[in-house]
């Protein structure tokens, strides 16, 4: 059983690309379809609770259902399954990456994927202020009958953003500051607020 | 020695306050870069999201792997993984050893109303610092550079390129740093 829960995630892992929602349908295809460790349901559930929670989402993942099947060691060994083929793959890559980076030919390749991956990062930054920024500006949705929204909660969520982009950019503090902060805000400021 | 328990110390605070997938740990990944610039630069960190994107696994994961190799070799690599995923092993097994109605609780729900617009800022921070590597390379603009930005950019916001894969993107890019001698 703890072979299978390490098996299982490994192959996760190799065939993850990307993180996030890519994972889920070799998610369900393992753990639903073949070892029936938990329905549909269950895994979206444990899915939606990975990522509201503090960590890595496939790391939350497969220790919740690792956890679930054989406590803490179907944990640890789901979670070790997960990150192993990252460890290999990316330890081979970096290493090889070493030895051909002074090459001019390379460093041409890598200017080019720099311009890429600020595009890539610039996409999902997009992504991320259409969900969480300017949807608290739209005022109490309709799906809720939680009344009108405060001002404070329409306005602290793009003020949130903004304070973390100029404290980050333009002060050495460290995020993990500006996480515990804006949770503190959320916490007092921010109740029963659905964004 | 010291510089491993430094990077296990940085990568589990990661573990603990990334919170939101792969992406998050940019930000706190180009300040370590900042702050032990000895370790890795901005530069390889963006390389190091090219090929986190572009691999099989996790991102979040492959850019700790990554960037504990580039510290400390294979045990760097091996240590900042497991510092990074250690938060997780033990929160998400109290979570569903069910000592706490985790979901529920309306503290935590509030308090993720306030860290998604945070991240957010934190994700818009990461994009500036990269942007800045990316499109002024020598110090100077680089038109080239900022063309290529625009035109991934374009690229992808096309509803017909959302199903291409990011590694399509960035083995174009690469070759068109190649051939425009970037």
């Amino acid at each position: 059983m703890l072979f299978q829960l390490f098996s299982a995630f490994f192959r996760i892992g190799l065939f993850t690309f990307g993180g996030g929602y890519s994972m889920l349908p070799m998610l369900e295809a393992e753990v639903v379809k073949k070892h029936a460790w938990a329905t549909t349901d269950e895994l979206l559930d444990y899915f939606a609770l990975g990522q509201c929670m503090p960590g890595l989402i496939a790391a939350n993942v497969a220790v919740l259902i690792g956890y679930r099947q054989k406590k803490l060691k179907g944990a640890f060994f789901s979670m070790l399954g997960v990150v192993l083929p990252s460890l290999i793959i990316i330890t081979l890559i970096a290493a090889a990456l070493k030895n051909f980076a002074h090459l001019p030919l390379v460093q041409h390749a890598f200017r080019g994927i720099r311009a890429a991956v600020a595009a890539l990062i610039f996409g999902a930054f997009i992504k991320l202020f259409k969900a969480n920024v300017l949807s608290a500006l739209k005022p109490a949705q309709g799906k809720i009958e939680k009344g009108i929204k405060s001002h404070l909660q329409l306005f602290l969520p793009p003020v949130l953003c903004l304070c973390a982009f100029i404290l980050i950019t333009f002060s050495p503090i460290s995020p993990v500051y500006i996480v515990l902060g804006a949770a503190l805000l959320g916490m007092f400021f921010l109740r029963g607020c659905e964004i | 020695m010291s510089d491993i328990l430094l990077l296990c110390w940085e990568f589990l605070k990661i573990g603990l306050f990334a919170i939101g997938g792969g992406m998050a740990t940019i930000p706190f990944l180009a300040k370590v870069a900042q702050s032990h610039p000895e370790w890795y630069t901005l530069e390889m960190l963006a390389d190091m999201v090219a090929v986190s994107e572009s691999t099989p696994g996790p991102i979040g994961v492959n850019m700790a792997t990554y960037a504990g190799f580039l510290v400390g070799g294979v045990l760097g690599a091996v240590l900042a993984t497991l510092a990074l995923v250690l938060p997780s092993f033990i929160l998400a097994s109290l979570v569903a050893s069910g000592l706490s109605r985790y979901k529920e609780n309306s503290h935590v729900l509030s308090a993720f109303n306030g860290i998604r617009p945070a991240v957010t800022g934190l994700i818009a921070a990461a994009f500036y610092a990269v942007f800045k590597i990316a499109v002024f390379p020598d110090g100077a603009l680089n038109l080239l550079s900022l063309a290529l930005f625009f035109l991934v950019l374009l690229v992808s916001m096309l509803k017909k390129a959302q199903k291409l894969h990011v590694a399509l993107y960035i083995a174009l890019a690469a070759l068109m740093g190649i051939a425009l001698k970037l």
